[in-house]
């Protein structure tokens, strides 16, 4: 069986659009027939990381691969990174300006939802150069 | 309840939606930060709010849910209306404050999951 690929390039500062590569992978999970636990946990884990990615960094590229059994997402930013990834992955955590937290985000628990609702996380960043994040969804979940 | 129930309690305004108003739900959230209402995986099917831009709705799509109710009489835009129309949700307006809207909810019947796994 061959896996599909979907791809997105997600604008910089523009939150209105943010989540509309999210949205669009739903519905084509939903499609394929995920069970609709499986496609909301795969859902919320997208939709953090593409929020993020326009919130913290200046928007980046999304890689969805549908296996047989599982789903790789890989979201990449050329923003700014992250200092302390340890820091940054703990509930409450955040950097998010005021202006960001009148938006209703800030809370700093989207990486900890990311963890929580992902089978597998790795978060790669570097100062300066950008952040990649990789998480894993098992379908049978 | 029915969401023509939620909209009775909270003496609410529908403005989008008004064809789904027999759907059934069974719990719901309030909120005005989205992660926290992203951080419960479980069937919420209401989301209070009283933030008002185009993330509500697609927060509460990654979620399934099937009605948003915007509180101190907060009325979206065009835009949010339509998005939330286009994935098949009920949009309503209550003049009731966060507090006074849950509560009323929560009394009525409609729980929250957190807590439940
Ligand atoms: N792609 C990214 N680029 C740079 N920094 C990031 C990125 N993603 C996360 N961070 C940093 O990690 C912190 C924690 O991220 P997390 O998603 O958990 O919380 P948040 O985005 O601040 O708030 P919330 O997700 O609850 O709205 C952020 O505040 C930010 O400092
Ligand atoms: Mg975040």
């Amino acid at each position: 069986m061959s896996e599909l690929v979907l791809h997105y390039e997600v604008e910089g500062a523009n939150f209105s659009a943010a989540g509309e590569a999210s949205s669009a992978v739903k519905r084509v999970l939903s499609r394929l027939g995920l069970s609709d636990k499986v496609v909301r946990r795969a859902s919320i884990c997208l939709y953090e990381g593409e929020i993020n990615m326009v919130i913290h960094a200046s928007g980046g590229v999304i890689d969805v691969t549908v296996f047989p059994d599982r789903l790789e997402m890989v979201l990449k930013d050329t923003g700014p990174g992250i200092r302390n990834l340890e820091e940054a992955m703990r509930e409450g955590f955040s950097t998010a300006s005021d202006s960001v937290r009148d938006l209703g985000f800030g809370a700093g628990m989207g990486l900890p939802n990311m963890k929580k609702y992902a089978d597998d996380i790795t978060v790669e960043s570097e100062v300066g150069v950008g952040t990649t994040v990789r998480m894993v969804v098992r379908l049978d979940g | 309840m029915t969401i023509a129930q939620v909209r009775d309690i909270l003496e609410a305004r529908v403005l989008s939606g008004a064809e789904l108003l027999e759907n059934e739900v069974h719990s719901a959230c309030g909120s005005d930060l989205m992660s926290d209402v992203l951080a419960f995986v479980k069937d919420q099917s209401v989301l209070l709010t009283g933030l008002l831009n185009l993330q509500v709705v697609r927060t509460a799509e990654m979620m399934d849910m099937k009605c948003i109710v915007f509180v101190r009489g907060k009325v979206p835009d065009e835009t949010i209306l339509s998005l939330a129309a286009a994935r098949g949700m009920v949009v309503m307006s209550t003049g009731f404050r966060m507090y006074n809207a849950c509560g009323r909810l929560y009394a009525a019947g409609l729980v929250s999951l957190e807590g439940v796994r």
